[in-house]
């Protein structure tokens, strides 16, 4: 079959790679009818992640159709069904998936040793991604492999398309549990950094979720004027101060929910001198992340607000202003989604119609395309906001 | 087949997929100038680090090896730059530090130098090297850049079917619901 597949920095391939294989009675085989590129995807093309190895299958947002199953799925699934498959493993029996903490399942990271030393305690396994999460082939393939798909799935109605449903897997559940996990109550501001993906279901969960006024912060004008189309307020940094802004938009209070949906690479900009700081360190390895968007938020967050980090970061970050944090009494919410806990609601918003997730959805290309998309994507050439692959 | 991925498969399980056939690179011709031109930085570096004594001499230039080995500093940050995501800048440092360093070279092709002729030869070298620099520089940056197309408006794109303000009636009546349940 066709897998895109990571050979090393910038350096994906559209590859020829066999076919995956049944290997626990817990597996199921679906065949891929339409995958995605992330914006985490982009930190591994960066080689920002530690421990990819060329080999290593890309993607975490697939959907497709059943086509072998296990004998232990019992019944969860069968031939034929249209399936989500959430970027999250889980086992569904361990005390962290009973607690509805999926991305934390304590099972399914086949590479737990290696999850414990870098983490501290190990993570669930994700698709497509870092061996410290598992290093379990992705789905921008033709196939995929799911590990306990008795539990890691989502059915979907045949009524809705590919498009309307395949972001059930990743950014729609994760821009909703950033927005769900800052409480939102009717009268506050949330504030949304960066307005990629993550970041326009983040601004449509919030304004769902009833906040009275929905910011959201970019500096390029396509992702702006879709933010602005979700209801929100927009503020271009590279042309307005964000922190001015935002107190002129709160009476000077500052929002009381802020959320990060850039995450540990923030735009670098002489006008940010922070960033070209955090940049030179990371050339140098002494720093993983480029946290800018983290100490805005800290800065400018009401006192007692909440700070919600969907933003991937990777490892260790500077001149965090703690002090600011800890005497304003801020909260941070963070984590990889679980995104199992939100699927059902989710779904049901879809077929109320509520929301069609489509909107977000600016280049549907072949699998072959792939490569060359990463770089579009990652340029921000032609106004390129979510790629959608169809193997 | 690539040889670097067959060798990580002893990492993978039996049922999981495995490289038969690499597929062709997407990287442009100025990705990999950048790539040689970034190690060709590194390694030039590292000799004016270590060698500047002897380059001092060659070039009639006594006296001024701490502004080489400041040179091979800035020769290897530009490496390290050019090598990364970030190569557009780290190349557009070269053709920076080229004129740099042909200000400098220009300075000691002076009559009254006995090596005036190495420093000629010199010239010579880091002018086709700046020439290099200048393609790969405009190259890479016309590859990557989002300029030349403009933006494109998606102000149609609500996500909302029914509309941004059915939106949050959803939202209050969901609320509602919630506030009355408790």
């Amino acid at each position: 079959m066709r897998a895109l597949v990571w050979h090393g920095k910038e350096d994906i391939r559209c590859d020829q790679v066999s076919d995956p294989e049944i290997e626990d009675e817990r597996d199921a085989i679906i065949k891929v009818t339409s995958c995605a590129i992330c914006g985490s995807d982009l930190h591994l093309y960066h080689n920002y992640v530690p421990a990819m190895l060329p080999g290593d299958i890309m993607g975490h947002e697939m959907m497709g159709e059943v086509v072998e199953v296990g004998r232990g799925v019992n019944g969860a699934l069968k031939k034929g069904d249209r399936i989500v498959v959430p970027f999250t493993i889980i086992c569904g029996e361990c005390d962290q998936c009973k607690r509805q903490n999926f991305s934390v399942c304590e099972r399914t990271n086949r590479k737990k040793n290696l999850g414990d030393k870098v983490f501290g305690h190990t993570t669930a396994g994700l698709f497509g991604y870092t061996h410290l999460t598992g290093g379990y082939p992705g789905g921008q393939a033709e196939y995929l492999r799911v590990p306990f798909a008795d539990a890691t799935h989502v059915k979907v109605p045949d009524n809705l398309t590919d498009e309307q449903v395949l972001f059930l897997g990743d950014i729609f559940p994760t821009g909703w549990q950033a927005a769900a996990q800052c409480d939102i109550e009717p009268t506050d501001t949330v504030a949304v950094w960066g307005c990629g993906p993550v970041g326009q279901m983040a601004i449509r969960s919030a304004l769902l979720l009833g906040a009275k006024q929905v910011v959201a912060i970019d500096c390029l004008p396509e992702r702006l004027s879709m933010g602005a189309a979700g209801g929100a307020i927009t503020i271009n940094f590279a042309e307005e101060s964000v922190v001015e802004r935002l107190q002129e938009l709160t009476g000077a209070n500052g929002p009381e929910k802020c959320i990060d949906c850039v995450g540990m690479e923030s735009h670098v900009s002489l006008a940010q001198p922070d960033t070209v700081y955090d940049r030179a360190k990371q050339l140098m390895l002494m720093e993983n992340d480029r946290p800018h968007v983290l100490r805005e938020m800290i800065y400018v967050c009401r006192p007692a607000g909440v700070i919600s980090i969907p933003g991937v970061y990777s490892g260790l970050v500077d001149k965090i202003p703690m002090g600011q944090a800890m005497n304003k009494g801020l909260t941070f919410r963070m984590g990889q989604t679980h995104v199992t806990r939100w699927t059902e609601d989710l779904l049901r918003r879809i077929v109320d119609g509520q929301i069609d997730p489509s909107f977000v959805i600016t280049h549907t290309v072949g699998l072959e395309q792939g490569p060359e998309m990463y770089k579009v994507f990652r340029d921000k050439q032609d106004s390129c906001i979510k790629v959608v692959l169809k193997p | 087949m690539n040889v670097v991925a067959k060798l990580t498969n002893i990492t993978r399980s039996p049922g999981d997929p495995k490289v038969l056939q690499a597929g062709p690179s997407v990287a442009g011709a100025f990705d990999g100038l950048a790539r040689k031109l970034g190690w060709f930085s590194i390694a030039l570096g590292v000799v004016e680090l270590v060698g500047a004594e002897r380059i001092a001499g060659a070039l009639g230039m006594s006296g001024k090896q701490d502004l080489i080995r400041a040179y091979g500093a800035r020769e290897i940050s530009s490496g390290i730059l050019s090598l990364s995501v970030d190569k557009q800048a780290g190349l557009w440092s070269r053709v920076a530090g080229d004129g740099l360093d042909i200000a400098t070279l220009l300075s000691a092709y002076r009559h009254d130098n006995p090596k005036r002729d190495n420093v000629g030869i010199a010239l010579a070298v880091v002018a086709g090297i700046a020439l290099l620099d200048i393609i790969g520089a405009k190259g890479v940056t016309a590859r990557h850049s989002r300029r030349g197309t403009k933006p494109r408006d998606y102000s149609d794109r609500s996500g909302f079917p029914a509309g941004t303000a059915a939106a949050r009636d959803f939202a209050r009546s969901e609320r509602g619901q919630e506030s009355g349940a408790a």
